[in-house]
């Protein structure tokens, strides 16, 4: 059916949806490679996009390896984080004395960059994984909790009443009403702290270790290899959007009532 | 227990007639426990009634429906549930908002069944004491939709569904037809009425609007006042409402003008 075109993203075709980024980034890259080519840019100081390619599949298996390890720093982190978050919004939720403690609190250690307290951490928690684990708890925890938070306190107060009149217990106020209406707010911050956790663990890396993406990013930047670098990037980027991809399938799994939703909004 | 009290008590079922089936008795209430909002207000429900209350916005009502449902304590009073002393206790009555307070999150059915749920019936077995009343609530084949997939009118039906399912048989309802469009709202108000009589239930529906009154009440209490300037409110008056049998329309009758003139004249 024809609706009127206020949103034009959604208006148009699907194919056409996905060919125009496309074609941006292709025509990007043709004038990256060309101006490397041409000499406009010094070949020492910019790789091609094809020598970084080249480089990404020269170096797969080594990065693939690290990669693992910086993934696995920032899954543990991020269940970690997420579990604390969690905790600590449910107790928000329990005790407005705590809530009254904490929410000001949460709002200002927002603002402190997890770039800062990372070499701190190296320098307490030496060079194995815990620090890095560590700064990706530190970077999750807070974006989880305020998001949870402010989801529980969403809910209409009349649905609370209406529940206590069925005489719903604390826990199936929560399980019923508090826990869905936080699911929304909940994945979008998740999905933040996915790509956190990932730019965590790599800058921790940076600070010292045996293992991971941001290890391997030394090295190579130490031996000028600006191309295996770049491939690190690329790696970088793509597990980010991996995760931000599985937040979203499993927000859609969770919350099946949401594309009802959209649906009829759309009517 | 001693024979003359037994026979006392027998005297007493047979002179008197049936316990109201929801009473409220010189109900005094406050926000605070210092203003007091509505003052010595007395309405009583018989056993297959609807009756309203209405009043202007901010004259108390819905302190009076809290008051009611045993959310809250009255400052003095008390409330009587078919003669039993219910003042305070939660859970008691059903009530009903002009909100349809359906979880966005559950399908229709699991909504309806919630009162079933929480009270610790298994879901499936909640799910099958529900979805043969699907049909005459007006529901059928709304078992498994989202709530955001049902038009207000049909909400609210379900809403009165899971109402129903809370299991008490005197329901409280906070004016919950006068958000739906206009035709929709009439005829759901009469299916209400029909309804609540077809499965012997009480109603008591608080609400501003003096047509939603007049068009379910058999009587409509009206409460007067403005606590927000420090005079409590109180019921200034009560009309009866005569449904002349066999009217197509209610609304355009005499009998339903005469009463909304006489709920209107003493709202003031």
């Amino acid at each position: 059916m024809a609706r009127p075109a206020a949103s034009p993203t959604s208006a148009a075709p699907r194919a056409r949806r996905v060919a125009m980024p496309l074609a941006t980034i292709a025509v990007l890259l043709v004038v990256w490679q060309a101006a490397v080519v041409t000499g406009l840019v010094p070949n020492f100081l910019l790789p091609t996009p094809v020598q970084v390619v080249q480089a990404l599949a020269e170096d797969a298996a080594l990065l693939a390896s690290h990669c693992v390890t910086t993934l696995a720093e920032a899954a543990a982190g991020l269940a970690a984080g997420v579990a604390l978050g969690f905790a600590f919004a449910v107790l928000m939720d329990r005790f407005e004395g705590f809530y009254l403690a904490f929410e000001p609190l949460m709002t200002i250690s927002q603002t402190i960059p997890t770039v800062a307290i990372a070499p701190l951490l190296v320098l307490w928690l030496g060079y194995g994984a815990l620090p890095k684990v560590v700064l990706v708890i530190v970077s999750t925890f807070f974006p989880i909790t305020v998001s949870l938070a402010s989801g529980f306190r969403s809910v209409d107060p009349d649905v609370i009443d209406l529940m206590r009149t069925m005489n719903a217990s604390r826990w199936q106020i929560f399980w019923y009403a508090k826990l869905p209406a936080a699911a929304e707010q909940f994945f979008s911050g998740l999905k933040i702290s996915a790509t956190y956790a990932i730019v965590g663990a790599v800058i921790a890396e940076w600070l010292g270790g045996n293992e991971g993406l941001g290890v391997y990013m030394t090295r190579v930047r130490k031996s000028f290899s600006y191309d295996r670098m770049f491939a690190a990037i690329i790696v970088i980027s793509a597990l980010s959007l991996a995760l931000m991809k599985l937040v979203e399938l499993a927000q859609r799994l969770c919350m099946p009532w949401k594309r009802a939703e959209r649906k009829s909004n759309e009517r | 227990m001693p024979r003359s009290v037994g026979r006392a008590a027998a005297e007493l079922a047979a002179d008197q007639p049936v316990a109201p089936a929801l009473e409220a008795r010189d109900l005094t209430l406050s926000w605070d426990g210092e203003h007091v909002v509505v003052q010595g207000v007395d309405v009583t429900v018989a056993p297959g009634e609807v009756c309203c209350l209405v009043g202007r916005s901010g004259c108390g009502k819905t302190t009076i429906l809290h008051a009611l449902a045993g959310l809250t304590t009255p400052m003095a009073g008390r409330v009587l549930l078919h003669g039993e002393d219910v003042t305070g206790r939660p859970g008691r009555v059903s009530y009903m908002l002009q909100k349809d307070l359906l979880l966005p999150s559950r399908r229709i059915i699991d909504n309806v069944c919630l009162p079933l749920v929480l009270s610790g019936m298994r879901r499936t077995e909640a799910r099958a004491k529900a979805a043969p009343l699907f049909e005459r609530f007006g529901l059928a084949g709304c078992e498994l939709k989202w709530p955001s997939e049902l038009s207000g009118g049909m909400r609210q039906r379900a809403a009165f569904l899971r109402t129903y399912l809370m299991g008490a048989d005197v329901t409280l309802l906070d004016e919950p037809f006068s958000a739906l469009d206009a035709i929709t709202r009439v005829e759901v108000r009469h299916w209400f009425v029909d309804v609540v009589a077809e499965l012997g239930l009480s109603a008591l529906v608080i609400t501003h609007d003096v047509d939603e009154a007049v068009s379910m009440a058999s009587r409509v209490y009206v409460l007067a006042g403005s606590p927000a300037a420090g005079v409590p409110s109180r019921v200034v008056g009560e009309v009866a409402v005569t449904r002349p049998a066999g009217a197509p329309s209610f609304e355009l009758t005499d009998e339903y003008l005469a009463a909304k003139r006489e709920v209107m004249a003493l709202l003031g």
